[in-house]
C-alpha cells in the first residue's frame, strides 16, 4: 500500500519534470509567434493557480481577479512607457495637456519599485477587501457580487483618469526593457522563459502549501466554514491570507502577461476576462493544482485556434465547449482523468480478486 | 464536593422578546456525565449554544474554572479554553478521510502560520492511533469520512471533539438514529470519556439517560427547573406535572 503511493508521486513527479522540460525546451521547436501566445497562455496559467488556491480549496468565489491581474499589469506597463519615452512625459499625458509626470508616476522610473509595486499593490488592495469582509463573516454569493463591484469601481476609475491611466486605449508602444529592445526575438524568448519558471515556483510552492495539513484545513472551511471555528479555527484570517496571495499571483501574471503582449487596457481586466479567469479553472478541475494550469492553457489555445480556423464562429464554440464541459464533467479535465483512474484501479482489483479464485 | 469546572450565572438569552433561557444559573462539575433533558422548546439547545459561543448571552456570566470569562470570546477562542461541541447532525468533513478530519480537529496551535508549518510529530501519531483505537474507526482511517454509516460518522465526529482535549464536553443528541447496539456503544464512549472531563449532554432518549446519567437537569421554559439523579428526577413531582400535563394537552 505504502509502496504504490510512493510510486504514484514519483510518476506524478516524473510527467511533471517531463512537461517543465518540454516547455523549457518549447523556443527550439516552436515559432516565435507560437511561442509568445504560448508565453501568454502561461502567464494565464499562474494567475489561475492563485485563483484556484482561492476558489477550489478555500471555496471563495472572486470574480474580480482581473483587477489585481491589472494592477500588475500596469505596474510594469508603467515602467514600460516611462523607459520608451526615456524619462520623458509619455504621449497620452502631453495630449491631455499635462507638462509634468504625475506624483503617482515617479516610483515607477525604477524597475525593481515597479516590479515589487506590481505585486504589493494587487496584494494590499486585497488584503483591505479581504480583510473587511471576511472578518465581518460576509461569504458566498455576497462576496462575488463585492468583487464583482470591485471590477466596476477599478476599470470605471482607469478609464475615467485619461490623463493618468491612458484611458479606454490602455498603455502600449513599448520600446526597451532593461536597454534590450521588448519586441526582439531574444528578448521575448527570455521572457517566455522567465514565464516558465515563475509558473515553476509558483506550482511547486503552492503544491506543497496544499498538500500539508494547511490544505485540509482550507477545504475545511470551504466544506463547513462555521463548523471550523468550533474546530478553533479563525477562518477569516486563513481566507483573507489566500485571497491576498491569489490577487499577488494575479500581480506577477499580469505584469509577465504585458510584456509578452505588448499592451494593457481596461478592457482586458474587466468583468468579462475576469469571469474567463474563473472559466479556466472550473474547466481545467478546480481543487488541484494542475487543472487550473491545464485549464488556461486549453481554453486559450481552443480560442487562438477556434478564431484561427473559423473566424466568424469561434465564439460559438467556446460557447458549446463551456456548456459541454459544464454538464458533462463537473470536475473539469483532471476530473476525467481521475475517472479514468479509478476505473483503472477497479478494473486491476477485479482481475486480482479473479487471480486469487483460479488459485484456489 | 469536586471543584466546579462550568458555572453560568443569571444568563439571559433573549431572542427579540422571547426569552430562550430565562436568568438561568448553571453549574457543570468534572468527571460526571451531566444530561439536559426537557420538553422542547424549554431551551436545551440554546443552553449548548451560549456555552460554546454560537449565541450570544444577552445578559450574565459564564465562568470557567471560576475565572474565565466565556461570553465575549469568540467561538475559536472557547474551544481554545477547552470547550467543545458535538452538534446534532452529524458535521464532519465529508470529503476528507477519516484520519484528515482527526488531524485538523487535533489540539494544536490553529493561527495561520503555526498551520502552515505544521509538522506531525510522534506525539501527534500516538494520539492519533489511540483515538483511531477507540472509536474502532482504525481500518477506515484512509476511507472518505462521507462514506462512513451514521454510527460511524457520530463517533467521529466525537473524537474530533475529544481530539480537542477539551475539559468540558457538548453533545447534542448523539444517539439520535443509532441502532441498539451503536448507542451501546455510545454510551460506553461516553462513560469513557467522562472519566477525564465534564460531559454535558442534551438528550430525548430517556432509558439512555437513565442508563449512563450521572446527573439529570430539567430544563423548562429557559429555566433550571430541577436536579438530581434520574431517580430523584423521576419522582419529582413538578417535573412529572411538566411533562405529563404537555403530554395530555
Amino acid at each position: 500500500m505504502q509502496n504504490t503511493i510512493y510510486q504514484k508521486l514519483w510518476s506524478q513527479k516524473i510527467i511533471l519534470s517531463v512537461i517543465f522540460l518540454l516547455l523549457l525546451l518549447a523556443p527550439f521547436f516552436l515559432s516565435d509567434f507560437r511561442l509568445n501566445l504560448l508565453g501568454k497562455f502561461l502567464a494565464f496559467a499562474i494567475l489561475a493557480i492563485g485563483l484556484d488556491l482561492l476558489w477550489g480549496y478555500t471555496g471563495v468565489l472572486s470574480l474580480g481577479h482581473g483587477i489585481f491581474f491589472g494592477l500588475g499589469a500596469y505596474c510594469m506597463a508603467m515602467y514600460l512607457k516611462l523607459e520608451a519615452n526615456a524619462g520623458g512625459l509619455p504621449d497620452f499625458m502631453a495630449w491631455s495637456g499635462m507638462s509634468e509626470l504625475p506624483l503617482i508616476w515617479l516610483p515607477f522610473q525604477y524597475p525593481i519599485i515597479a516590479i515589487a509595486l506590481g505585486i504589493i499593490i494587487p496584494a494590499v488592495v486585497a488584503f483591505f477587501l479581504g480583510y473587511l469582509t471576511f472578518r465581518n463573516r460576509i461569504s458566498g454569493v455576497y462576496f462575488t457580487i463585492l468583487s464583482q463591484a470591485l471590477v466596476l469601481v477599478v476599470v470605471t476609475l482607469f478609464v475615467g483618469s485619461q490623463n493618468l491611466t491612458g484611458g479606454t486605449s490602455g498603455l502600449t508602444n513599448f520600446e526597451t526593457l532593461f536597454g534590450f529592445s521588448v519586441n526582439a526575438a531574444s528578448t521575448q524568448t527570455a521572457i517566455y522563459l522567465i514565464t516558465v519558471l515563475v509558473l515553476g515556483v509558483v506550482f511547486i510552492s503552492c503544491r506543497k502549501l496544499v498538500k500539508g495539513r494547511f490544505g485540509r484545513v482550507l477545504e475545511g472551511i470551504r466544506d463547513g466554514e462555521n463548523r471550523m471555528r468550533f474546530l478553533g479555527y479563525n477562518p477569516s484570517s486563513y481566507k483573507t491570507f489566500i485571497y491576498t496571495l491569489s490577487a499577488a499571483i494575479a500581480g506577477i501574471a499580469g505584469m509577465l502577461f504585458v510584456l509578452q503582449v505588448g499592451i494593457i487596457s481596461p478592457t482586458m481586466i474587466g468583468i468579462i476576462p475576469s469571469i474567463e479567469m474563473v472559466l479556466w479553472v472550473a474547466l481545467g478541475g478546480r481543487g488541484t493544482i494542475i487543472g487550473p494550469v491545464i485549464g488556461a492553457v486549453f481554453v486559450n489555445a481552443a480560442k487562438t485556434g477556434f478564431s484561427e480556423s473559423y473566424p466568424e464562429y469561434w465564439t460559438y464554440f467556446l460557447g458549446l465547449l463551456f456548456v459541454l464541459v459544464v454538464v458533462f464533467l463537473p470536475k473539469g479535465l483532471t476530473g476525467l482523468l481521475d475517472k479514468w483512474k479509478d476505473r483503472r484501479k477497479k478494473q486491476d482489483a477485479r482481475d486480482s480478486v479473479e487471480v486469487e479464485k483460479s488459485y484456489s | 464536593m469536586p471543584e466546579t469546572v462550568l458555572k453560568l450565572k443569571k444568563v439571559i438569552v433573549d431572542f427579540s422578546g422571547f426569552k430562550a433561557i430565562n436568568q438561568l444559573d448553571f453549574t457543570v462539575q468534572p468527571n460526571n456525565v451531566h444530561f439536559v433533558i426537557g420538553p422542547n422548546g424549554a431551551g436545551k439547545t440554546t443552553l449548548l449554544d451560549v456555552i460554546c459561543g454560537k449565541t450570544r448571552a444577552t445578559n450574565g456570566e459564564i465562568l470557567l474554572q471560576g475565572q474565565k470569562e466565556l461570553s465575549k470570546l469568540s467561538e475559536n477562542q472557547i474551544v481554545h479554553q477547552g470547550i467543545s461541541r458535538k452538534f446534532q447532525a452529524p458535521s464532519i468533513f465529508a470529503n476528507l478521510t477519516v484520519e484528515e478530519n482527526l488531524e485538523i480537529a487535533m489540539k494544536q496551535k490553529k493561527n495561520l502560520f503555526s498551520m502552515i508549518k505544521a509538522k506531525w510529530t510522534n506525539e501527534e501519531k500516538n494520539k492519533l492511533e489511540e483515538m483511531l483505537e477507540l472509536i474502532g474507526l482504525t481500518e477506515e482511517r484512509d476511507q472518505e469520512a462521507g462514506a462512513l454509516a451514521h454510527g460511524q460518522k457520530q463517533w467521529l465526529e466525537i473524537a474530533m471533539v475529544l481530539m480537542q482535549e477539551p475539559e468540558v464536553v457538548l453533545l447534542d443528541e448523539p444517539i439520535a438514529g443509532m441502532s441498539k447496539k451503536e448507542r451501546d456503544k455510545t454510551g460506553a464512549l461516553i462513560t469513557k470519556i467522562a472519566k477525564d472531563r465534564a460531559v454535558l449532554i442534551v438528550e430525548h432518549d430517556m432509558d439512555f439517560v437513565k442508563e449512563y446519567s450521572d446527573i439529570v437537569s430539567v430544563m423548562h421554559e429557559g429555566q433550571l427547573l430541577y436536579e438530581g439523579t434520574m431517580d430523584q428526577v423521576q419522582n419529582d413531582p413538578t417535573v412529572r406535572e411538566v411533562y405529563l400535563g404537555r403530554k395530555v394537552e
